[in-house]
């Protein structure tokens, strides 16, 4: 069933984006921006879709209703609503509306081609503790994985770095956007930690390969050496409370010595205060029950990204209030007797302990469409499909903390919307529609323009 | 006497191993009420299938057991096809010898791990056959060895015998190291250009012809002398008298059409592109070369070479009339091959059946090994998977996974087998030498961390592979 877009604006619109990406250039190799529909940010409006089938995530699926988007929010749904004159309407017949959705934990826009483009790679800093590394300062709004990964219905990530022990700070952001402030919803997200590990690789982040060579290192030995590194992280945040309170007193006592500006513990300063979150990569048990304690010491906000064992420390976990943004259903179990499923059945298993979570794909950019068959595949083993839909749209708004303004269909809500012509969630499902901030973009990409220049090749 | 024990011995230890007991051999089954997608006579519903001695005697409703034959059950479930994964390294403990730029004397064969763990993860997602093949570090690799996953038997087992033999060729950045550098001492290895690949090559094969007129020559008792055998060049010998596949890893799609034209040159056929992401810029030449392009679903931007790849590839070159596989190169990706060929139906719209075939019946065709699997067709060996919903659908999981006859994966039975190895974990870790320090014990081990395209990102350092 194709949906037809009905007023004569729209219609004008879309073939002037087909006649675009007709004339347009064939894309060059070249990480930057090319100039061509690549860019296209879309076009706001007023826009009713009607008699669609609306699943709206917070609350029951309307069979056959009508969204209205206008100023850029979501102004009305239901049944039942009066389209206002001079609105665009979108026939939603055979078509679902869907929240867009949100992945909580990836590079997209910070590593264009990881493997050999050291140029087009700002993921990692150098050095180990980076609090004012700010992705929103590296994220290329150009980058082509914005749009390939739009017109799969994935309309807002988190986009993190990744380097050294205190990495930097993530970003949240909407996939449209000529500037890195028009794509932000929050500039500065959270504080990435890369938690120290009992490792046979050495300490936290990186380390070598399952088959790497390497001397084997005294266990006791692995254990001081990360505690070692774990006092340093401890010493760094009792470092910025220092730093608080000297700045503190001198803002009340112009008398006491002035206190110098630390650009790192400057940064740290909302972390610190536990009035943004702190975000903890780590995988295993005793390193997440590590993270809680850490948490529950420092007095933090504290978010897992990783989160491979998360439910068998669900305790901890719930006490502390840390949600859990989960990256490994992609991804080979550790160790060979794990069941085949492992890395499938953890979110089931996170569900049913009670642990607050979301889906994400943990990938640097390319394949961050993919979130909602990695969504779908954690139900077939075990997790409800309610709870697969849930862990990529509205799950994923509360661990950002942005439950309140995206993430399901809702009053009030920013425009972040998709239309499909079947469950989103599906790998055959064709994405039809795609709003960001009530704005309705193109669905073309570097993928689309380099399809239409070569599929009639003679 | 003594073979008496022996015997005994066997049927002791054949019967303690569980992975032995799933892997009974030669067993006789019938499906029922399936619905069977046949990935050649489109899909039959309630229709049953029955294998006996390892192939499919009978497909049809209402069939009836022979005496002693189980059945299973299949109402509301999907069969189709095993999965046949056209380029894989799983079972490989070395994948490329990076040393020469010609390595063709090196067989996979030799290095073969039935014991792999990745096995039995791609039997739960349903592969049943695989390429394994040596890594893209040379212009020319080492040979290929097409098996089936017989999890739980001996290595001699997993090879299928009557497959046509093959070699791995390379192109672009991995044959010329553009990701590696050399290690201390290690002198630069020729080529480092794409104009270096093609020409070693070239060279290759101007000295394998030479090599096979010598022979030629001796055998027509134009000499005496008989020449010395060159294990480098024998395999390249079968390549120019086409009894043995090359199959060819590569991006970029003048390298494609660059190696396609020195193979008109000598005289033979490439088998397949693999990777092949940017063959959908040249799909009438690829066609008209008769090649078959191997390629992953939508995998791009990891690399420059494969910055132009798009999800788009297979709908091209099937339009084209081309023979497209898709395939994993990676254990994790292997699992879930079954989504990858759901994808293409929705990037350009290829017909279901179609995308089925680019994981099993195309494969098949690649490898040589489509008179006997990649079909659900009565003759055809009993490869076959059960599904729990639609092939298609995110939702569905590989209930049972059989090979000529007999289940290698069935999700009740690895149900069980957990509970089987938590008892058997819970009795090691209460032996001494595996109790805590302090309690006795010695330090625990720390188990090394296997990541998501472990083997890929290993072989990145050296000399690539993806």
């Amino acid at each position: 069933m194709k949906a037809k877009v009905k007023s004569k604006k729209a219609k004008l619109f879309l073939n002037l984006c087909v006649s675009v990406f007709i004339c347009g250039s064939i894309s060059s190799v070249n990480a930057q921006n090319d100039g061509s529909e690549q860019n296209q940010t879309g076009r706001a409006g007023t826009f009713a879709i009607v008699g669609a089938r609306i699943v709206t995530v917070s609350g029951a699926t309307i069979e056959n209703g009508t969204v209205l988007i206008q100023n850029g929010k979501i102004a009305a749904v239901g049944a039942n609503v009066s389209v206002p004159t001079g609105a665009e309407k979108i026939d939603g017949k055979g078509l679902s509306v869907f929240p867009g959705m949100i992945d909580a934990g990836t590079n997209l826009g910070l590593a264009e081609i990881p493997l050999g483009v050291p140029a087009s790679v700002d993921v990692a800093e150098t050095g180990n503790m980076n609090a004012n590394a700010k992705a929103i300062k590296g994220i290329n709004p150009h980058s082509s994985h914005i749009n390939v990964t739009r017109v799969n219905g994935i309309t807002t990530v988190m986009s993190y770095p990744t380097g050294g022990m205190i990495a930097g700070q993530a970003a949240v952001i909407n996939l449209n956007g000529s500037t890195q402030d028009e794509m932000a919803v929050i500039r500065e997200f959270g504080l990435v930690i890369n938690y120290p590990r009992l490792s046979a690789f050495g300490g936290f982040g990186g380390g070598g390969f399952g088959r790497g060579g390497g001397p084997a290192v005294d266990f006791n030995e692995l254990v001081k050496r990360r505690d070692t590194q774990i006092d340093e992280l401890k010493k760094m945040f009792r470092d910025g409370e220092s730093y608080i309170r000297a700045k503190e007193a001198y803002a009340k006592d112009k008398s006491l010595p002035y206190p110098a500006n630390d650009i790192r513990l400057e940064a740290m300063t909302p972390y610190i205060r536990g009035e943004k979150p702190v975000i903890f990569a780590v995988e295993r048990e005793r390193d997440i029950r590590s993270v809680a304690k850490f948490v529950a010491d420092m007095k933090l906000k504290g978010i897992i990204v990783g989160g491979q064992d998360a439910w068998k420390a669900a305790d901890d976990l719930k006490k502390n209030n840390i949600s859990v943004i989960y990256t490994n259903i992609y991804a080979l179990p550790v160790q060979d007797d794990d069941p085949y499923d492992y890395l499938f059945a953890t979110p089931s298993k996170m569900a049913a302990a009670g642990v607050k979570f979301c889906i994400s794909t943990g990938d640097a950019g390319q394949e961050v469409r993919d979130l909602p068959y990695q969504a779908g595949l954690a139900a077939a083993f075990g997790l409800s499909k309610d709870d697969a839909l849930k862990s990529v749209t509205l799950y994923a708004a509360n661990v950002l903390g942005l439950g309140d303004k995206m993430g399901s269909i809702d009053v009030g809500k920013v425009a972040n919307i998709v239309v499909a012509d079947g469950d989103i969630l599906e790998a055959r499902t064709n994405i039809k529609y795609v709003f960001i901030n009530g704005r309705l973009l193109p669905l073309t990409s570097r993928h689309t323009e380099l399809f239409d220049s070569f599929k009639d090749r003679k | 006497m003594r073979k008496a024990i022996v015997f005994l011995l066997l049927i002791a230890i054949t019967s303690i191993s569980p992975t032995l007991v799933l892997a009974q051999s030669k067993s006789d089954v019938l499906i029922k009420n399936a619905t069977v997608m046949t990935a050649i006579k489109g899909t039959l519903q309630n229709t049953d299938i029955l294998i006996q001695n390892g192939k499919i005697a009978k497909i049809g409703k209402g069939l009836t057991a022979p005496a002693g034959v189980r059945t299973i059950d299949a109402s509301g479930k999907y069969v189709t096809p095993g999965i046949i994964d056209c380029h894989s390294h799983t079972m490989l403990d070395a994948i490329n010898e990076g040393s020469l730029s010609v390595t063709s004397m090196t067989r996979t064969r030799d290095v073969l791990n039935p014991n792999d763990i990745a096995i039995y993860r791609a039997l739960a997602g349903g592969v049943t056959s695989a390429n394994i093949l040596h890594g893209s570090a040379n212009s020319i690799g080492g040979q290929n060895t097409v098996v089936k996953f017989k999890w739980g038997h001996a290595v001699k087992d997993f090879p299928i015998a009557d497959a046509p033999p093959g070699i791995k060729f390379a192109m672009g950045e991995n044959p010329k190291r553009t990701n590696s550098n050399a290690q201390p001492g290690q002198p630069a290895r020729y080529p480092r250009t794409r104009m270096g690949v093609i020409e070693t090559d070239r060279d290759a094969f101007l000295r394998a012809r030479d090599y096979k007129q010598r022979w030629d020559d001796y055998r027509a008792g134009k000499t005496k002398v008989q020449p010395r055998k060159d294990l480098e060049l024998e395999p390249l010998v079968e390549v120019l008298d086409g009894k043995r596949l090359v199959h060819a890893h590569g991006y970029r799609s003048d390298e494609h059409l660059n190696l396609m034209l020195l193979a008109d040159e000598f005289g033979f056929k490439v088998a397949t592109l693999q990777h092949g992401l940017e063959a959908y810029k040249i799909a009438l030449e690829i066609a008209k070369h008769g090649t078959g392009v191997s390629i992953f679903t939508d995998s791009w931007s990891y690399k420059l070479e494969a910055y132009d790849a798009i999800p788009y590839d297979a709908y091209i070159l099937w339009k084209n009339g081309v023979v497209v596989s898709i395939n994993s190169d990676s254990d994790e990706r292997m699992r879930r091959l079954n989504l990858d060929a759901a994808k293409v139906e929705k990037y350009g719209g290829v017909p279901e059946e179609e995308a089925l075939k680019m994981i099993t019946l195309n494969a098949a065709k690649q490898l040589g090994i489509d008179k006997r699997t990649g079909t659900i067709e009565v003759g055809k060996d009993g490869d076959i998977v059960i599904w729990s919903g639609h092939p298609f659908s995110v939702y569905s999981r590989v209930e049972t996974t059989i090979i000529e006859g007999d289940t290698y994966f069935d999700h009740a039975a690895d149900a069980q087998l957990r509970l089987d190895m938590a008892k058997e974990r819970e009795t090691l870790e209460k032996l001494d030498i595996n109790k805590a320090p302090g309690t006795g014990g010695g330090p625990p081990k720390i188990p090394s961390e296997r990541r998501q395209g472990d083997r890929d990102e290993a072989e990145y350092g050296d000399g690539g592979n993806r």
